[in-house]
């Protein structure tokens, strides 16, 4: 019975030591895991960037090729929304953030750090729709877009559509207009183009990434848009160019200020920026909606990197100094084959020259 | 080794000296404390096990407390008119929540309509009525339901559902019911109706398992006596197990409501994403969570954030009013039925 007791006695300490042994081997082995993380941060050092999902594809493009030619330091971006992007940057948590709008007044007298705003490349929204048996490209203007989400314009065969299209037989069916249901920068520039253009819209409704739209359905994200559109017959909605393009979806023309109705491509979108060139401010905070000029398409914007001048640290802010002057000169190449359109060259010789307001 | 070992101190203590161990120490009470089990132990368990239930309550606290601070700029410059305006205008900072929890409750309401009664019948089959050999294959079927994301839910909607109720479902019940004013206007496929399907059919698993549970916990002595005094099938269900497990089921409903009132995913994929307030099913809606899934990312401005935080207070209260109303009734209806069974 004693040797029993014993045993027992022998087993538990056993079983302390076990889990005494368990829990050093484990607090050592985590210690270890932390060094070795630790090293290796320290080895290659990453940048936090993070915004606009709108160039979210081109950006990550132009990260992994400048990588791959300078490698050392990674660059994780995050497309988290422009709102959050210019949040984040203002709140100092991020090396960069990214936006579609270019941040107002108020945001940039609120934000903690000093941002430089670098236009990277210029995007477009264009209007998509759906009408069974009805080929070929239909023509927008500001007034009946604005008319369609006013829901003034009710049917396809209204009078205003049936001027903007001749020999177009339009069907007397109601239009469904589908809208962005969150926020969003292709909003933000349909809104302001729509603002600039339309009275109506400007005093009625106003420019954001979200606004109050007095009729239709909305739709999360462009995939969303797209695909109701495509799925509804007699639906109406808005993505962005390079969304429809990819897709192949067809889309229509608009009306620019000059008169001409325009289908969006790369081309005639850089153009409109050139054709707003000189009224272009030195801090690049600009849209350039129902830009005036021949051959250009009127819903147009820049998106922006938000850099701030004040970086988090040296190393960090030589690489993205690198990075934005590769950008300027071989990335905006690039952009063109992902259906962004570049910026002029002139206009790229402007942005060079404001990058040394950056400090190092 | 640990196995091995309980077996051989209890033979011992039977065989050696079962005799002279005073009354108040049992055998297995003296294995245990030679093990090194005891007060100590026990408080230890009472201490830890109450710790893990005040957390939830911490929990809970923690976030209605953030809601509440980070809400206060809204609840401050609003007031109450938060919850009766209907307007939701970020441009205009206007700012009105009515619209979303008419959708939110609409669509719950509607989704309880369709799953209760289809959950209890699953329920009923499963426990009384299903041939063996299905019952496991037909429980494992309905708990599968509840496995599935609620964006590959969403995503099945706009794929089937939204056609179905567009071209299928909708113009039958407009020509029948149009009368009524709940199935007017024109019908695209996404509103309150297809989110109220969709939403049943992801509170379905919840509820009609739970209620399985329930009613197979109903003593079997119960369905006997029922049936003994000369009652059907059906009657011995009604009185003998339905009757017996509806305090359950009244729990299993409030736990489907639950999902349904904060689900987000699915229900923003086909409600229509328009703050409007419609009589119609067919129109589109909006809910208090899919606001704030859509456009809390790129909020700009201090009331506009407060105010869709607020919107997630808003919901936090419809839940726990909700949750509220549907306990009193479990109280009334207990308490009148005790009550009777006493007169």
């Amino acid at each position: 019975m004693r040797s029993e007791r014993h045993r027992l006695k022998l087993f538990r300490m056993l079983r302390t030591c076990a889990v005494a042994l368990f829990a050093t081997g484990a607090v050592l082995t985590t210690s270890a895991c932390k060094h070795r993380s630790a090293a290796s941060t320290g080895r290659a050092g990453s940048i936090n960037a993070a915004g606009a999902s709108f160039p979210y594809p081109l950006y990550s493009e132009w990260f992994s090729r400048f990588d791959k030619e300078h490698p050392g330091i990674e660059i994780n971006y995050q497309p988290i929304g422009s709102g959050g992007g210019i949040r984040q940057v203002s709140d100092g948590i991020l090396d960069f953030g990214a936006s579609d709008g270019p941040m107002s007044d108020a945001q940039m007298a609120a934000s903690k750090v000093k941002v430089l705003h670098v236009p990277t490349v210029l995007g477009a929204v264009v209007p998509v729709y759906n009408l069974p048996q009805i080929g070929g490209e239909l023509n927008f203007s500001a007034g009946t877009i604005a008319g369609i989400y006013l829901g003034t314009i009710v049917r396809w065969n209204d009078p205003q559509l049936v001027r903007d299209n001749p020999g177009i037989p339009l069907p007397e069916h109601e239009i469904l207009p589908v809208y962005r249901s969150d926020g969003s920068g292709t909003t933000f520039v349909l809104t302001d183009y729509l603002s600039k253009a339309s009275q109506v819209w400007r005093d009625r409704i106003g420019r954001a990434t979200s606004v109050k739209w007095p009729i239709g359905i909305g739709e999360k994200g462009s995939e969303g848009v797209s695909g109701m559109v495509r799925q509804s017959p007699y639906s109406f909605g808005y993505v962005e160019m390079n969304y429809a393009a990819q897709n192949g979806m067809n889309y229509g023309r608009v009306q620019n200020a000059a008169g001409e109705w325009i289908r969006a491509s790369t081309e005639n979108v850089a153009a409109a920026a050139a054709a707003e060139q000189d009224s272009i401010p030195a801090d690049f905070r600009v849209s350039i909606t129902n830009a005036s000029g021949a051959g250009v398409y009127p819903i147009t914007s820049f998106t922006w990197l938000l850099i701030p001048v004040t970086p988090k640290s040296a190393t960090n802010g030589r690489y993205i100094r690198k990075f934005l002057e590769w950008m300027l000169k071989d990335g905006e190449d690039l952009a063109p084959s992902l259906h962004y359109a570049p910026l002029p060259v002139p206009l790229r010789q402007k942005v060079l020259a404001s990058l040394t307001a950056l400090q190092s | 080794m640990a196995t091995a070992s309980p077996p051989q101190p209890a033979q011992d203590s039977e065989t050696s000296r079962p005799v002279r161990r005073p009354a108040s120490t049992s055998p297995v009470r003296s294995f245990l404390q030679a093990r090194g089990s005891g007060a100590a132990g026990d408080h230890a368990f009472a201490v830890t096990v109450m710790l893990c239930a005040c957390s939830v309550l911490a929990v809970v606290v923690l976030v209605f407390g953030v809601l509440l601070v980070h809400s206060r700029l809204s609840l401050r410059t609003l007031g109450l008119h938060f919850f009766y305006s209907g307007d939701w205008d970020p441009v205009h900072g206007s700012f009105g929540a009515l619209p979303f929890l008419f959708g939110t409750l609409a669509t719950s309401a509607i989704a309880l309509i369709l799953a209760v009664p289809l959950a209890l019948g699953v329920a009923v089959f499963l426990t009384e009525m299903c041939p063996l050999p299905l019952r496991t294959p037909l429980s494992f079927l309905t708990e599968l339901l509840a496995a599935i994301p609620s964006v590959v839910y969403g995503l099945w909607a706009i794929a089937v559902l939204v056609p179905l109720v567009r071209d299928r479902i909708g113009p039958p019940l407009q020509r029948t019911l149009g009368w009524t004013g709940f199935f007017r206007g024109p019908n695209f496929g996404v509103g309150l109706l297809t989110a109220g399907i969709v939403l049943a059919i992801m509170v379905l698993p919840v509820i009609s398992s739970i209620t399985r549970d329930v009613m197979r916990a109903v003593p079997v002595a119960q369905r006997e006596a029922v049936l003994a005094l000369g009652a059907t099938r059906w009657e011995m269900i009604r009185i003998g197990v339905l009757k017996n497990a509806r305090a359950g089921i009244v729990g299993a409903v409030i736990l489907g409501l639950g999902r349904a009132l904060g689900e987000t995913m699915a229900v923003t994929m086909v409600i229509g994403n328009h703050p409007a307030i419609s009589q119609s099913l067919f129109a589109p809606s909006y809910t208090l969570a899919s606001v704030i899934a859509n456009e809390f990312a790129e909020a700009t401005g201090d009331l506009y954030v407060s105010a869709l935080i607020e919107i997630g207070l808003a919901l936090f209260l419809v839940t726990i009013v909700v949750n509220g109303v549907a306990r009193a009734l479990v109280w009334a209806v207990t308490r009148n039925s005790a009550t009777g069974a006493r007169a």
